[in-house]
């Protein structure tokens, strides 16, 4: 939406007769400006989680870790690849990436999880007990 | 003046990599089997980018379709690896599964 908005703004951009900033670097610059924004939290976030996953203790915990922070920043990173994008042909193929990254990776977490529970993967309890498999009626 | 997006970029595909990294020494000493494959459904997530950043340093986008299919195989693999090693078997008639499941 932001990509559609910018674009649309730019054959409106002339350039200035007095030799100041032209609209078309305004831009530019306000382009690369989220895109290294949007890098910047997707790289931390991917960072985060691969930490979280080296780190925590326990499986569900590191996969909770791994799930979360995956999809949150692949989208963030595909979102700053789609404003860097110029044709609407790449935007379109970004567009379709992210939403198969924003099904799926939630689905293959869960399926994950649910199948370490039914194979009886015991997670580390703390001070309050979790429901065991034995206690479903 | 350069266009400075290209480095820019490029330390992102940097970072990426040095994630990846991470995930693979997850994925060596995992003590589990399901460990081991969240890590390699964590390395393809991330894989999936990197096809991406990299599409864009090199100017080419046709890269990105390479991705997309990286990212339905991936996402494939996990759910045939996790039904195999539920089932034993890759092929399963699923009325004896709701057969056998009390529940749940």
């Amino acid at each position: 939406m932001m990509t559609v908005l910018l674009m649309a703004a730019e054959p409106v951009a002339t350039t200035a007769s007095s030799g100041g900033i032209s609209g078309a670097d305004v831009i530019g610059f306000l382009r690369d400006l989220i895109t290294v924004i949007s890098l910047a939290g997707g790289l931390f976030f991917v960072l985060a989680g691969t930490i979280g996953v080296i780190r925590l203790p326990d499986f569900y915990t590191r996969l909770h870790a791994a799930g979360m922070t995956d999809t949150l920043g692949a989208e963030l990173i595909l979102f700053a690849l789609i404003v860097q994008s110029d044709s609407w042909q790449v935007i379109a193929k970004l567009l379709l990436v992210a939403f198969f990254l924003f099904v799926t990776s939630p689905t293959a977490t869960h399926a994950v999880a649910h199948a370490a529970y039914r194979a009886g993967e015991k997670p580390k309890l703390g001070p309050w007990r979790a429901p065991s498999i034995e206690d479903e009626g | 003046m350069r266009d400075p997006m290209p480095y820019i970029m490029l330390a992102a595909t940097l970072v990426l990599i040095i994630a990846m990294v991470l995930m693979l020494t997850r994925l060596i000493g995992g003590p589990s089997l399901y460990d081991r494959l969240l890590a390699v459904n964590s390395f393809g997530t991330k894989t999936v980018l990197f096809l991406c950043v990299f599409c864009f340093i090199i100017d080419r986008p046709d890269g990105i379709d390479i991705a997309l299919l990286y990212a339905l195989m991936n996402f494939i693999a996990t759910i045939a690896v996790l039904k195999f090693f539920n089932y034993r078997a890759l092929t399963v008639d699923l009325r004896d599964v709701a057969d056998q499941e009390d529940g749940s």
